[in-house]
């Protein structure tokens, strides 16, 4: 399953945001979408999903045009998750149930309660299952929103800024098993990041906006500091430790 | 497609505490469905007129005598159908409404449509010359042209609501700018209904006043008939869209994540919503904080989750209504106070104690 994006524009009534947008992900990737704020990377997700029309340019899924899609054929290939999500007053449990409504048809079966939980499991969140999901803390909030978008068993994920409500041992767990979920069973992931470092962590592949346009896009070889400095507007050192790099503002 | 988790083999504790969950929700459903009834067979009952219990039963199976007939099917079937069918569908259009105007507060005379409801009786009565004052003992104020009100009424309360859908189209249904609207109209119809009034003779503004009372005993079984239709169809409907409204819940971009077409979920909602409040102010008059009461009460007790919500919304709407109308017929006995009084004065004071009390979770 391949999601691709061709010459996609997108403008908030008349003024531009993005400009002639192009990439692919294939199945087992995880992309980092890397810019300034407001430079359009929640935009793009959005685009990507169809919660925004984009007004030119296409973009396929496993070869199908999203626009031909109904609603729920689309969320069984891509799931989404917002930057903060505001939940309905119910359980953890129903909460992540939710994640199974494209596929319920009257009403949620033997094997949606399984994978719900199955996902509770994954992201150790069962002793929560029965808890008022507006009693967690942000960062646990964040992983039920991760765990319903994993229960609705997408070919490709969109996370926006996953990471940037937990601590740092939930923002290395929630990459690796998001990165593991996607390597195991042949998902995409695309990711808003602004740690570039969690981001070179977690990503093998980065497309770095700048101006609404693409100004790099590929491997971790396009993270140096000069392109760093042109999108970013500061100057950083890269160095290598431990067989990766890292990103040291100077 | 092969997935990285694996559906739970071991450790099924959250099913099974998921299904307890469950269970209690729909037991609470049978409660409310029994507690319905009995408050449905006790209305029966009540009233002026001494018929024992045993002489109702045998006349609801078709026995009893031509008098008790009356009574009972004429006058009393028809009011307790009425607050049944009213009471659902207007907690129902409140549960609906607070879901799609993401607004607690929203209830069916949010959106200017009572008021639109009001203005047309007004005019029906004031400028039609529908109603008058009738001398003889038993209602003090009487409308010698019902129909007449009611289609006012009707006319303009739709026109409220198509007004609304089109001032909502506009700015591309943004819940913000419908309640504005609502506001907007309702302020709109009112000036018109108080102009109409400053206007009209004394007897003409009792008629006017005494109609926005609401007041289960207007409806015959002609009404009731079209209310019950309209209702049950939008209920079923509304059954139908349970999963969207858990997803609008939360948030419109979660919604469209899960493959929810929100502004067509938002458009249907609002407008059936609408129309069974529509339906019930122009046949009924005015019946506050039923909107309000049932789904909030409902939502506490058993969260957001529109499986359970919307038919235990309808049941409580029921049940308040009822218990509101017996209230009516027996506080200043054997007058009978306007039902839509005996609700206003005692919701007000009860959604206020249910803030006060306590917000599981958010209101
Ligand atoms: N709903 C909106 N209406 C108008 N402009 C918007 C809207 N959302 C975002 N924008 C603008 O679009 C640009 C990109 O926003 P966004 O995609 O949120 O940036 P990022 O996620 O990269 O920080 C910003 O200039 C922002 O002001
Ligand atoms: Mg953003």
């Amino acid at each position: 399953m391949k999601l691709e994006v061709q010459g996609l524009c997108f403008g908030y009534s008349g003024r531009r945001v993005l400009n002639n947008i192009s990439f692919s992900v294939a199945s087992g990737d995880c992309a980092a979408i890397l810019g300034t704020n407001g430079v359009g990377k929640s935009t793009l997700l959005k685009c990507l999903n169809r919660i925004l029309r984009c007004q030119e340019g296409r973009i396929c899924i496993g070869g199908a045009d999203i626009r031909g899609l109904d609603g729920n054929e689309l969320a069984r290939r891509i799931g989404y998750v917002a930057q903060t999500s505001r939940f309905a007053d119910t359980t953890v449990f129903d909460a992540v149930l939710l994640g199974r409504k494209p596929y319920i048809k009257w009403d949620a079966t033997r094997r949606d309660l399984e994978l719900a939980q199955g996902v509770l499991e994954r992201l150790s969140l069962s002793e929560y299952a029965m808890r008022s999901v507006n009693e967690l803390s942000g960062g646990e909030m964040q992983k039920v929103a991760i765990a319903r978008a994993l229960a609705q068993q997408p070919d490709v994920l969109l996370f926006d800024e996953p990471t940037s409500n937990l601590d740092l041992k939930n923002q290395l767990e929630v990459i690796r098993i998001i990165r593991e979920i996607v390597r195991e069973s042949d998902m995409a992931a695309i990711v808003t990041m602004h740690d570039l470092n969690l981001a070179l962590r977690f990503a093998g592949k980065f497309i770095m906006l700048r101006n609404g346009e693409i100004y790099a896009a590929g491997g971790p070889e396009i993270l140096t500091a000069e392109s760093i400095r042109d999108v970013y507007g500061v100057d950083v050192a890269i160095e290598a430790y431990g067989g990766s790099k890292v990103v040291i503002p100077r | 497609m092969s997935q990285g988790y694996k559906a739970a083999s071991s450790g099924l504790g959250g099913i099974e505490a998921y299904h307890r969950h469950i269970r209690f929700k729909g037991l609470l459903l049978c409660a409310l469905a029994v507690l319905t009834f009995l408050l449905a067979l006790i209305c029966v009952n009540a009233g002026t007129a001494k018929i024992n219990p045993m002489q109702v039963l045998k006349t609801i199976l078709g026995g009893g005598g031509e008098k008790d007939y009356i009574v009972i099917w004429r006058i009393r079937m028809p009011r307790v159908v009425s607050a049944l069918v009213a009471g659902a569908g207007l907690s129902v259009a409140g549960c609906v409404m607070q879901n799609t105007l993401k607004n607690p507060l929203a209830s069916p005379s949010t959106l200017g449509i009572s008021s639109a409801a009001t203005f047309g009786a007004n005019i029906a009565i004031i400028a039609f010359g529908a109603g008058t004052i009738l001398s003889t003992a038993g209602d003090p104020v009487s409308i010698n042209n019902p129909y007449l009100v009611t289609v006012c009424a009707f006319i303009c309360s739709m026109g409220a609501v198509l007004i609304i859908l089109f001032l909502a189209r506009l700015r591309g249904f943004s819940p913000e700018s419908i309640v504005l609207a609502g506001v907007a109209l309702s302020s709109i119809f009112g000036a018109g209904t108080t102009l109409l009034q400053y206007f009209a003779p004394d007897i003409l503004i009792a008629a006017a006043i005494f109609w926005t009372f609401g007041d289960l005993a207007r409806a015959s079984w002609n009404e009731v008939l079209i209310m019950s239709v309209t209702v049950a169809g939008c209920l079923i409907f509304f059954f139908f869209q349970r999963w969207n409204y858990n997803a609008l819940s939360n948030g419109e971009e979660t919604a469209k994540g899960l493959g929810v077409n929100a502004q067509r979920v938002r458009f249907w909602g609002l407008l059936l919503s609408s129309l069974i409040t529509a339906v019930t102010v122009s046949f009924l008059g005015m019946i506050g904080f039923i909107g309000l009461l049932g789904p909030q009460i409902m939502r506490r007790i058993i969260g957001d989750d529109h499986r359970f919500l919307i038919p235990a919304s309808a049941l409580a709407g029921s049940i308040i209504l009822l218990a509101a109308d017996t209230l009516a017929r027996v506080v200043i006995s054997p007058a009978v106070l306007p039902v839509g009084a005996v609700t206003s004065v005692f919701g007000g004071p009860m959604f206020l104690y249910m803030l006060i009390r306590g917000r599981r979770g958010r209101a």
